[in-house]
C-alpha cells in the first residue's frame, strides 16, 4: 500500500491554522471572526487525525470529537455574543466593543 | 488515496482563503462549508471514516446551520458587503500575513527538521467500534467534563441570548452608552 | 513561693477580661480592674511571708524559654530577692490603693461613657508590665516590661484622647522616653557583647573580673543605662515630658508619673549596681545629674499654677534625690526613699484629686483658696504628704528617707552635692507650702464639695498612715542585695547634720508662710516687677528646656528636612521605583487597548517566541 508522509497532513494543518488566524486578525466583522476561529479549531483536529493516522491510534479520533464539542460549545457562546453586540451597538464590529481599554 | 488527500486539502486551502478574503457573508458561508466538506474527504482519505462523517454530521450540518440562523437575523444586504469590503483594506494584511509566515516557518522548520522520525501514513481504516470503547474506556472521564462543557456552554448561551431589550431602551433612555453608532455612520 | 507568678497572672487576666467585654458596665469594670490587683496584692504579702520565713534567699522561677537562638538563650524567670519584693510591694500595695480611689474619681468622669473599661484594661496592664519590669532576671525581660510601662504610660496619658493637647503631651512623653529607651537597648547590647548573657546576676557576678575598672567599656555601658534610667525617670537631660503628662487622669499621674514607672530608673540604677561600681566617673554622674535635677525642677515646681504640674515637678525633684543618693553609694538610701516617695507622693496626687473634683476640675490653684473649711479630710491629707514631702523632723516618713540621703552624702564626702541637696530641700518646703497655703487658706473663690464614700477616704487615710514615722518604721530586706551604707561617722556629727536638715526644711515652711499666707504683697510685687516677670515665665516653663530643645533639635532638623525635601539624590533614586512602575503602567496599559483582535495578534506573537525559543534554544 502506498505511503504518505505525515509532514503532508501536518503541513496542511498547520497551513489551515495559519489562514484561520490571518482571518481572526485581519476581519472586522464579527461574524468572519468567528468562521476563522472555526477554521483555526478544524485545523487543530485535523492534526489530531493525522497524528491517529500514522500510529494507528483510536486516541486522534476520541480528541477530534472532544474537539467538535468544543467548536459547539464557542460556536453556540460566539454567535450569541454577536447578538447581543448587534443588539447594543447596532454593529458587528468587533472593536466597537473596546471599552474594557486601559 | 495520495491523490484523494492532496486534491481535497488543495480545494480545502483555496476554500479556506475565500473564506477569510470574500467580503459576503453568505458566500463565506458556503466557502466553509465547502472547506469543511473537503476536509471531511481529507479525514477519509486518513482513514478516519467515522471522523469524516462527524464532520459533515455535525460541522458542516449542525454548527454551521448555526451561522446560517444568525446571518438571517443580521439583516445582511449590498451596504454591508459594501462596507465589508471598505474593511478589508490591503494594508491590513501585510502584518499578520508577515506574522504568519514566519509561524509556518518556524512550524515547517520543526516538521522537517525537529529530528522526530516520521514514518508514513497507511491510510487504514479505523472502525468507530474502537473510537467508541476508546471513549467511555480510558477517555470516559474526558467525556464527562466534555459534558459539563456542553451544559455550561448552554446556560451560558441562555443567558447571553435572554432578551432584555426593555432594559436596553431604558438604559438609552437615560441617556446611557448603549448603541454607538459611530462606525456604521461614517 | 511559686505563687510569684500569680501576682502577673491576675492583673493580665483583669486586663484581658476588660479588652474583651469593653462594653460591660462601669460597676463591673470597677470590680474587675480593682479586685485583679487586689489579688495582687494579696499574693504578693503571701509571697512575702513564704520568702521571709525560707529564710529570705533569691529566688527564681522559671516559666519558660523564651528565645533559644544559637549562643542566646533568654528565658522566661522572675526573680525574687529583697530589692525586688521591696518593688513588687510597692506597686502592688500602692497600686491596688490607687485603683481603688480611682474606682470613685473616674466615677465623675466615666459613668455612661463608652470605653469604661478601657481605663481600668490599662491600668491592670500597666501593673502587669511594672511588675514584669522588677521580676524579670534578665535584662531582656526587664526591657519588656520597660517597654511596656512606657506604652501604658503613652495610653493613659493620651486618655482623653478627644483633646488634641492631650494627645501630644502623650505624644511627647513617648517620644523622649524613647530617647532613652534607645539608648538603654544599646547599653544591653553592649553588655551582651561583654558578657554574653543578659542575665543580671551573672552580669553582676561577673562584671568585677570582665571590666576594668574605670575603663572606656565599663564607663559607656553604664553611661547607656543610666541615660535610659534617665528618660524613664524624668531626669536631666530627658525630664521635659514629666509635667506634660499630667493630660492623664489623676489617678494614673498618682500610679505611673509618681508612685511606680518613674522609679523605674531608680529601681535599673539599682539593679545593675555592679555596673555603676566598675564605672566610677559615670557613678559620680549620677549624683550630680540627681543634684541638678533636683534643683530645677524645684525651681519649676515654685512657679506653677496648675496643682498637679506643681506635684509634677516635686516628684521630678525628689526622684533627683533618688538619683543623689544611688550617685553618693546609699543605694539602700535610695530604694528607701523610693517607697516613702510612693506613699506621699500618691497621697498628694490623690488628695489633689480628691480637690480637683471637688471644684468640678478646676486645677488653677489660685482660683481655689480658702478650701480648708469645706474640705477638712483633703486638707488634713494634704498637709500630711506635704509634710513628708518637705520632711518635716520627727513625725514624718519623708524626714527619715531624704534626711538619710542628705546625710550619706556629706558623710560619703560630697559637700558640693550636699550643699544643692540641703537648698532643694528649702525649696521643697518653700514650694509645698505655697501650695499648701494658696489652695487651703486665704479667702474662698470656689464652690466644693467633699468626697464621699469608703473608695475615696480608705486609699487616702492608709497612706496618710504610711507617709507617716509608721511608714519610715518599714524594714527593708536590702542587706543581701546591695551594698551597705558607708556613712562612718559619730553620733553626734550626724545628729548634727540631721538637726541642720531639720531646720531648713522648717525655715522653708516659715518662708512660705510668711509669702504667701496673708495678702501675698511681697510675692506680688516681685512678680509684677519686669525682671520678676522674666524669671517667673522661665521658672513656669520648667527653665526653658522645652525652648532649648525646640531651638537646637527641633528646628536645625526640620529646617534640614525642609531643605532637602524638593533637591535631595536619594529622594531621586527613590523616585527611581515609582517611576518605573509608572511607565511599565502605561505601557502595559496601551497594550490594553480593549480590541480582541489585537490581544489575539499579541498572543499569536507570544506562541511564535515560545515555538520559536523552543526550537532554536
Amino acid at each position: 500500500m502506498n505511503e504518505l508522509s505525515m509532514v503532508y497532513g501536518m503541513g496542511l494543518a498547520a497551513l489551515l491554522f495559519l489562514l484561520g488566524f490571518i482571518g481572526v486578525v485581519i476581519r472586522r466583522n464579527t461574524l468572519f471572526v468567528l468562521m476563522c476561529l472555526e477554521i483555526m479549531i478544524n485545523a487543530a483536529g485535523l492534526a489530531f487525525i493525522v497524528a491517529g493516522a500514522r500510529w494507528s491510534s483510536p486516541d486522534g479520533n476520541t480528541m477530534f470529537i472532544l474537539i467538535i464539542a468544543v467548536a459547539a460549545a464557542e460556536a453556540a457562546i460566539g454567535l450569541g455574543l454577536l447578538l447581543q453586540l448587534q443588539k447594543r451597538f447596532r454593529t458587528i464590529d468587533i472593536d466597537a466593543a473596546s471599552e474594557m481599554h486601559g | 488515496m495520495e491523490f484523494t488527500f492532496f486534491a481535497a486539502g488543495i480545494v480545502a486551502l483555496a476554500t479556506t482563503a475565500r473564506v477569510i478574503t470574500c467580503a459576503n457573508p453568505v458566500h463565506a458561508l458556503l466557502y466553509l462549508i465547502t472547506s469543511m466538506l473537503a476536509l471531511a474527504i481529507d479525514f477519509y482519505a486518513l482513514g478516519a471514516a467515522f471522523a469524516a462523517v462527524l464532520e459533515v454530521v455535525v460541522y458542516a450540518g449542525a454548527i454551521m446551520v448555526l451561522f446560517v440562523f444568525v446571518v438571517m437575523m443580521l439583516n445582511l444586504n449590498n451596504e454591508t458587503v459594501a462596507r465589508e469590503k471598505s474593511w478589508l483594506r490591503p494594508q491590513l494584511w501585510a502584518g499578520p500575513a508577515a506574522a504568519a509566515g514566519l509561524l509556518l516557518l518556524a512550524l515547517l522548520w520543526a516538521l522537517i527538521f525537529g529530528g522526530i522520525e516520521y514514518g508514513g501514513i497507511t491510510g487504514e481504516e479505523l472502525a468507530a467500534r474502537e473510537v467508541g470503547m476508546n471513549l467511555f474506556g480510558p477517555y470516559v472521564l474526558v467525556v464527562e467534563l466534555a459534558a459539563f462543557l456542553l451544559l455550561a456552554a448552554l446556560v451560558v448561551a441562555a443567558h447571553i441570548g435572554r432578551d432584555d431589550t426593555d432594559q436596553v431602551s431604558d438604559a438609552a433612555a437615560r441617556g446611557e452608552r448603549v448603541t454607538t453608532n459611530v462606525r456604521e455612520s461614517r | 513561693m511559686s505563687l510569684l507568678v500569680f501576682t502577673l497572672i491576675f492583673p493580665l487576666l483583669g486586663a484581658i477580661t476588660l479588652s474583651l467585654f469593653p462594653r460591660m458596665s462601669y460597676g463591673a469594670a470597677r470590680t474587675i480592674g480593682t479586685a485583679s490587683v487586689g489579688l495582687a496584692a494579696f499574693t504578693t504579702a503571701l509571697v512575702a511571708i513564704f520568702w521571709s520565713a525560707a529564710g529570705g534567699f533569691p529566688f527564681i522561677q522559671t516559666l519558660w524559654q523564651w528565645i533559644d537562638a544559637g549562643d542566646f538563650q533568654v528565658n522566661f524567670s522572675l526573680y525574687l530577692d529583697g530589692l525586688s519584693l521591696t518593688m513588687l510591694g510597692v506597686i502592688t500595695g500602692v497600686g491596688f490603693l490607687i485603683h481603688l480611689f480611682a474606682a470613685w474619681y473616674m466615677v465623675h468622669d466615666l459613668e455612661g461613657k463608652p470605653g469604661m473599661a478601657r481605663f481600668f484594661a490599662y491600668m491592670n496592664l500597666f501593673i502587669v508590665a511594672m511588675l514584669l519590669l522588677v521580676l524579670g532576671d534578665n535584662l531582656l525581660l526587664l526591657y519588656l516590661g520597660w517597654e511596656g510601662v512606657g506604652l501604658c504610660s503613652y495610653l493613659l496619658i493620651g486618655y482623653y484622647y478627644e483633646t488634641p493637647a492631650n494627645a501630644w503631651a502623650a505624644f511627647k512623653a513617648f517620644i523622649i522616653t524613647r530617647i532613652g529607651d534607645v539608648f538603654l537597648a544599646i547599653g544591653l547590647f553592649l553588655l551582651y557583647v561583654v558578657f554574653g548573657t543578659l542575665n543580671i546576676q551573672a552580669i553582676l557576678h561577673a562584671a568585677p573580673s570582665v571590666l576594668a575598672q574605670g575603663g572606656t567599656l565599663a564607663n559607656v555601658a553604664a553611661l547607656m543605662v543610666l541615660l535610659g534610667a534617665c528618660g524613664k525617670s524624668a531626669q536631666l537631660p530627658l525630664q521635659t515630658w514629666l509635667a506634660d503628662a499630667m493630660a492623664g487622669p489623676t489617678p494614673v499621674s498618682a500610679l505611673i508619673h509618681a508612685a511606680t514607672m518613674v522609679t523605674a530608673g531608680v529601681y535599673l540604677i539599682a539593679r545593675t549596681y555592679g555596673l555603676f561600681l566598675m564605672a566610677p566617673a559615670v557613678h559620680e554622674l549620677v549624683g550630680i545629674i540627681g543634684v541638678v535635677t533636683l534643683v530645677i525642677a524645684g525651681f519649676a515646681a515654685l512657679a506653677q499654677t496648675d496643682i498637679k504640674r506643681a506635684i509634677a515637678y516635686s516628684t521630678m525633684s525628689q526622684i533627683g534625690y533618688m538619683f543623689l543618693a544611688l550617685g553618693v553609694g546609699a543605694w539602700q538610701a535610695a530604694i528607701f526613699h523610693l517607697m516613702i516617695h510612693a506613699f506621699f507622693k500618691s497621697l498628694l496626687f490623690l488628695t489633689a484629686g480628691s480637690v480637683i473634683i471637688a471644684c468640678h476640675h478646676e486645677q488653677n490653684i489660685f482660683k481655689m483658696g480658702g478650701l480648708r473649711k469645706k474640705l477638712p479630710f483633703d486638707y488634713a491629707m494634704f498637709v500630711i504628704g506635704g509634710a513628708a514631702l518637705s520632711a518635716l523632723p520627727l513625725v514624718t516618713a519623708g524626714f527619715y528617707s531624704k534626711d538619710a540621703i542628705i546625710w550619706e552624702a556629706v558623710a560619703n564626702g560630697h559637700g558640693f552635692l550636699w550643699a544643692f541637696a540641703l537648698f532643694g530641700a528649702l525649696i521643697t518646703s518653700i514650694y509645698t507650702f505655697r501650695l499648701i497655703f494658696v489652695v487651703f487658706h486665704g479667702e474662698a473663690k470656689t464652690e466644693a464639695h467633699a468626697g464621699q464614700g469608703l473608695a475615696h477616704h480608705l486609699p487616702l487615710a492608709v497612706l496618710a498612715v504610711l507617709s507617716t514615722f509608721i511608714g519610715a518604721m518599714i524594714a527593708l530586706p536590702l542587706d543581701d542585695v546591695l551594698p551597705h551604707d558607708m556613712a562612718e561617722a559619730s553620733h553626734w556629727v550626724e545628729l548634727f547634720f540631721e538637726i541642720l536638715a531639720a531646720l531648713v526644711a522648717l525655715a522653708g515652711v516659715a518662708i512660705a508662710a510668711v509669702l504667701f499666707l496673708g495678702s501675698r504683697k511681697t510675692v506680688d510685687t516681685v512678680v509684677e516687677s519686669h525682671q520678676g516677670q522674666r524669671a517667673w515665665q522661665l521658672f513656669h516653663g520648667g527653665l526653658g528646656f522645652d525652648t532649648l530643645y525646640d531651638r537646637v533639635f527641633v528646628r536645625p532638623f526640620r529646617a534640614t528636612a525642609r531643605a532637602h525635601e524638593k533637591r535631595d539624590w536619594i529622594e531621586t533614586i527613590v523616585n527611581i521605583v515609582p517611576a518605573l512602575t509608572r511607565g511599565a503602567n502605561t505601557g502595559l496599559a496601551a497594550g490594553q487597548s480593549g480590541r480582541v483582535r489585537a490581544y489575539a495578534m499579541i498572543m499569536f506573537a507570544g506562541a511564535a517566541v515560545l515555538l520559536a525559543l523552543l526550537m532554536f534554544g
